[in-house]
């Protein structure tokens, strides 16, 4: 009996509403949703203390899509949790719609935070969790950056702050599928050694397959139990996982599929036909 | 003698006495508690006091997340670094989420004297005005600056404040009453109006006063609120007056001047004079000879004023 069964058909389901949201609107970016699967899979339907009938419950734990073109992994989530219904994913991208091509905290129940400008993300965690700390609650706040992200000049200015405020009620994921718009990171602007960068700027680095029920509940574990440091969990993914034309393709990081695209990438997901 | 006060003093004092009132408040600054004044807060109320140090962007992203989670942050640097370096952070993460921060910002304008041009906000009024959600304020002395204070604590949204390192003379009594939205009518006059912000109403009402000895008549208004700009008082002055002058310590493009124009153009056309900067950066030196060297001082303020009434 596969313990992670249960997650391991949240994190298809999603994969199935990102391929089919993403055809629909014609436009998006599947790559970088398709990496983060398992990380918000868990993060929704294992570890937050959240509440999907009251998304401003103001003790929840927060979490932050500081990358935030990766907005469909963070629909299919929060509608698998039922924070709206599915047929929502329909509308994605279009006029009117509640789910903006980036997450858009006001229209969207269940958006802690409004990002899609890459790095901002980062400070307003820092935000999240001082106002925890001063307040003397004990939720926490998850988010998940990019690695392309890191190039930005605030995630290093949050980056000190973090760990200057002994924020050790920050947890970030790093979705290090290792590709950025233009190509690999180590081509475009190399960001190694990220782990190294991040422990110097004093955080609690952790290296995990960021494909691994295991390894990700194992790394939240851990952060929870750090004290005094915020937790950088570098999670090395595959860009566009699961759908086998799409991993590890740049060249997927923001396009929608093709009709027969996604056919294909429905039939490896079992994830029946668009309707 | 006049009673001297700098609006950023003001600004301190107002924080200190807000922290007593409202514990939701809490204040942010980049290293400069000491110039902001913010550390009148922080030496009362260090548990809720922030340094972010030298990363105005960061500043901003902070705030945002504080007022995310329920807070009421005034974050503080100067107006150059807080709206310039953080522009892009105040558009997406504060204003167009709506989030309940406040950017108090000090050292605007030419009046910061020997620091020189990088140092002289002279764009942040037109920058801010151009944001959607973005309230303005931009107070005269120290007396408003402190009502300022007070009701953009009070207003649910994001507030920008623009105040002043130098010490202004004060024009206002204890028991003046500051609106945000309201334009206040100073001084009556029939045949030009004066409309000046910031530590420009003073001189606008030297002005008035000189104008009178030449039994030139001029209604001075002091627009303390840019955005949303009080038209009313606007149309008002543009139909019973022959025209209006604008006087701000900011580039004459995008500011109270630009603001001005655009409710006369769309309402009742009428000539505005505008003073400010040239579409120029300032220089090192003393505040009020740079304020006389870049045409605000009153000798222009009359000379623009005779302009109108000789169209």
């Amino acid at each position: 009996m596969d313990k992670y069964k249960d997650l391991k058909t949240i994190a298809n389901n999603m994969r199935i509403n990102i391929i089919k949201m993403l055809s629909r609107a014609q436009s998006g970016h599947p790559g970088g949703s398709l990496s983060a699967c398992e990380i918000l899979a868990t993060l929704y339907f294992k570890e937050m203390n959240i509440d999907p009938k009251n998304p401003h419950w103001e003790d929840r734990d927060r979490f932050v899509l500081s990358k935030g073109h990766g907005a469909p992994v963070l629909y299919a989530a929060l509608a698998e949790k039922g924070y709206f219904s599915k047929e929502e994913l329909k509308s994605l991208r279009k006029i009117d719609s509640m789910l903006q091509g980036h997450p858009d905290m006001k229209g969207t129940p269940g958006v802690d935070m409004t990002t899609g400008s890459l790095g901002q993300g980062l400070s307003a965690v820092n935000g999240m969790a001082l106002a925890g700390k001063v307040d003397k609650k004990d939720y926490r706040v998850y988010a998940l950056i990019g690695d392309g992200e890191v190039q930005e000049g605030i995630i290093w200015e949050a980056a000190m702050f973090a760990a200057h405020h002994k924020l050790d009620n920050i947890t970030v994921f790093l979705d290090h599928n290792g590709l950025q718009i233009d190509g690999f990171n180590k081509d475009v602007m190399d960001i190694e050694p990220i782990d190294d960068k991040f422990k110097s700027f004093g955080w609690h680095v952790i290296n995990i397959d960021g494909h691994s029920f295991e390894e990700i509940i194992k790394a939240i574990d851990e952060a929870k139990l750090t004290k005094g440091k915020p937790t950088m969990i570098i999670a090395k993914t595959i860009k566009g996982k699961g759908v086998s034309f799409m991993e590890n393709q740049a060249g997927w990081h923001g396009k929608a599929p093709s009709e027969e695209e996604t056919r294909k990438a429905l039939d490896e997901l079992g994830g029946g036909i668009i309707d | 003698m006049t009673n001297m006060i700098a609006t950023r003093d003001a600004y301190g004092e107002a924080l200190r006495e807000l922290g007593t009132i409202n514990k939701d408040i809490v204040v942010l600054d980049a290293d400069l508690s000491g110039s902001t004044k913010t550390i009148t807060f922080k030496k009362e109320f260090p548990e809720r006091f922030f340094n972010v140090g030298i990363a105005e962007q960061n500043l901003i992203g902070t705030a945002a997340g504080l007022a995310a989670a329920g807070k009421i942050p005034f974050a503080s640097s100067f107006a150059m670094f807080a709206t310039g370096r953080a522009f892009e952070i105040i558009r997406n993460s504060v204003c167009y989420p709506n989030l309940n921060v406040k950017i108090a910002a000090t050292h605007a304008g030419l009046m910061v004297g020997e620091d020189g041009a990088t140092h002289q906000a002279l764009e942040d009024i037109s920058i801010m005005r151009s944001l959607p959600n973005m309230v303005v304020l931009s107070p005269a002395d120290g007396v408003e600056a402190k009502q300022c204070i007070y009701k953009a604590a009070e207003y649910d949204g994001p507030v920008y404040i623009r105040l002043g390192r130098s010490k202004v003379p004060v024009i206002f009594d204890e028991d003046y009453k500051f609106e945000i939205g309201k334009g206040v009518e100073l001084k009556e006059g029939k045949d030009v109006t004066i409309i000046a912000t910031g530590v420009m109403v003073e001189k606008a009402l030297i002005t008035a006063d000189k104008l009178s000895e030449e039994n030139i008549s001029a209604r001075v208004i002091n627009m303390s609120t840019i955005k949303p700009i009080d038209k009313n008082i606007i149309i008002k002055a543009a139909k019973e007056t022959k025209g209006i002058v604008t006087v701000e310590e900011h580039n004459i493009i995008g500011g109270l001047g630009s603001a001005v124009s655009e409710v006369v153009v769309e309402n009742v056309p009428t000539y505005v004079e505008k003073i400010g900067t040239m579409d120029t950066f300032g220089e090192s030196g003393n505040g009020n000879k740079l304020l006389e060297k870049y045409g605000l001082g009153v000798e222009n303020i009359i000379k623009k004023s005779k302009k109108i009434l000789s169209r």
